[in-house]
């Protein structure tokens, strides 16, 4: 199944841990290449927890896994998909313009997702 | 340095530390370092971040201390290799400087103004937008210490501190007793604003969930009420809040003692950028025609106040300046490095620690692949892979003493843990802006 949605890249502690610990490591590509969507979203999108997914913009994409986003307070964040900054994040930020600040607006990516993905298809 | 043998094991305690990792810069760590392991084996006072960042920076004497095209080099070697490059390219960049001492950024700004380069630091895709909207309506200011002695509100605005800085709220903002606030949490009102419910929201006493992209116009619906004017019903369509809640909001701000609003990265990585931490500086301001409110952006990295205060100070800018012309010239959009990198400019890039490769826009990473790249990093990153010369050194804070600035700056002194082998950012920078010098001159 394919939909629209806006990308989210944030900071997570996971994500600062295992900078730490080394940006080549096998932690901190995992944390980084790991989107969190909104039970619902997930539902009506067919996945399940550690699904493969594709997310695309233009013709760039990169395949990630998703889980649930875990909250405590409830918020009404459908349609957003979270994920660590990192080298995928930075994968689909394919448009270079900061409108003359030196920022893109890497906060709010429109992607394309598209899964769950069998498990012969490749990443691109 | 405060020394005590601690056991049996040659360690020694590090009192009174200070964490580099974000922009807190904690100055209580208290360190037990394994000097024989050349490892930080406990550091009491730190946060989930300040641990993994103590114990994961160990010396690997392993490493060589200089890459030239993936072979092992001298010190000597990488420097005149560097130099090379730089002197002989014709828009030479400097990037990076959040995470080294102020002395580092210091020397890297000489470098530069010899080699009428551009330098920039990663608050140009940071808070680089703040910087822009304070230049324009002004900054009410204040410093940590004070938010702790009298902040009875609380604002956290697009930023996540208990992800991303746990000690704020705990050791600063939000759970202290101050002298004004006898008893700390109880008397402090916090208010988180985002887009999603995270783990600060967890912490908050009231939650106010807008719809992406539109901060400005809620923030510009807070200052009207500020100011006494009635709000369009439609706002509630653009922000996504109801009016009663954007009211409550209102008048909880007016009417409290001493405010604080800390912001972070949904509002400079979002449309709106700089007009919307200018709206926030703004509504502070406004307020201040009925209480005492103040504004402080969190800052990620533990100097990136630090580069922003020495580029000022040095150049009159504080990040995106241009040496081409032989004095300094700051023009956003122009002289910010993904701007430089996605225009094709830049043909020779040295990167002080930090990590473009790995967090740039694809198009300016696509151009930094096709340039020699020098990078400079204590450990291997996506960017020291693609680098022509790679220079491993030592963790500044760990390492290296020096100067850092708190998100508030103020400039806090560095109590090294243990020697490195390898050499500091500025041992290395000060030879090799003398080399570039000699080179400049024939």
């Amino acid at each position: 199944m394919t939909e629209t949605m806006i990308l989210v890249p944030m900071r997570t502690t996971k994500q600062g841990t295992t900078l730490n610990a080394g940006k080549l490591k096998d932690a901190y590509k995992e944390t980084t290449s790991t989107a969190e969507i909104k039970q619902e979203d997930m539902d009506r999108l067919g996945l399940k927890k550690g699904d493969r997914v594709r997310l695309r913009v233009g013709t760039h994409a990169v395949v990630v896994s998703c889980i649930p986003r875990k909250i405590k307070v409830t918020d009404n964040s459908s349609g957003l998909i979270f994920m660590p900054y990192g080298p995928t994040t930075s994968a689909l930020m394919v448009d270079g313009d900061t409108a003359g600040t030196g920022m893109p607006a890497s906060k709010h990516l429109v992607v394309e997702i598209e899964g769950p993905l069998a498990p012969e298809e490749d990443d691109g | 340095m405060d020394k005590n043998t601690a056991t049996e094991k040659n360690t020694t305690i590090i009192k009174n530390a200070t964490c580099t990792f974000c922009g807190c810069v904690c100055d209580d760590m208290e360190l037990t370092v394994d000097l024989d392991e050349k490892c930080i084996i406990k550091s009491k006072n730190a946060c989930v971040l300040g641990k993994a960042w103590f114990s994961e920076h160990s010396v690997d004497e392993s490493r060589p201390v200089a890459l030239i095209d993936g072979k092992e080099a001298s010190l000597e070697d990488a420097i005149e290799e560097a130099a090379q490059i730089l002197v002989n390219a014709r828009f030479p960049i400097i990037y990076g400087l959040s995470d080294t001492t102020s002395e580092a950024q210091r020397q890297a700004v000489a470098m530069a103004d010899y080699l009428s380069a551009n330098i920039d630091s990663t608050s140009s895709v940071c808070h680089g937008p703040t910087g822009m909207g304070l230049q324009g309506v002004g900054e009410p200011t204040t410093t940590l210490g004070e938010v702790k002695n009298r902040a009875d509100m609380v604002v956290y605005w697009g930023c996540n501190p208990t992800d991303c800085h746990p000690r704020l709220s705990t050791h600063f903002t939000v759970m202290p007793k101050g002298m004004y606030i006898p008893n700390g949490r109880k008397d402090r009102t916090v208010i988180n604003v985002d887009i999603r419910s995270t783990s600060t929201t967890n912490i908050a006493d009231l939650f106010v969930q807008l719809k992406p992209g539109s901060d400005y116009e809620l923030l510009s619906a807070l200052r009207s009420i500020s100011r006494g004017r009635r709000l369009n019903p439609s706002i509630e369509e653009q922000t996504g809040v109801p009016m009663a809640t954007i009211e409550d909001v209102a008048h909880r701000l007016m009417s409290c003692n001493y405010g604080i609003l800390f912001f972070g990265m949904g509002l400079t990585m979002t449309r709106g950028r700089h007009y919307n931490t200018g709206a926030l500086h703004l509504l502070a301001a406004d307020l201040n025609e009925h209480t005492h409110f103040v504004v402080k952006p969190a800052r990620g990295h533990g100097n990136v106040t630090g580069a922003d205060t020495v580029m000022s100070w040095q150049t009159g800018y504080p990040f995106g300046v241009n040496f081409n012309r032989g004095y300094p010239r700051h023009e956003p959009g122009e002289f910010t490095t993904t701007d430089i990198l996605v225009r094709g400019e830049a043909d020779a890039a040295c990167i002080i620690a930090s990590d473009p490769i790995a967090n740039f826009a694809r198009p300016a990473i696509e151009h930094l692949k096709k340039i020699p790249v020098i990078s400079f990093d204590p450990k291997p990153t996506p960017t020291s892979q693609i680098a022509r010369v790679a220079l491993t050194t030592a963790c500044y804070g760990i390492n290296v003493p020096g100067t850092v600035y708190r998100m508030d700056d103020i400039p806090i002194p560095l109590r090294p843990a243990f020697e490195s082998p390898f050499p500091s950012d500025l041992d290395i920078l000060k030879p090799l802006t003398e080399r570039i010098r000699e080179l400049k001159a024939h």
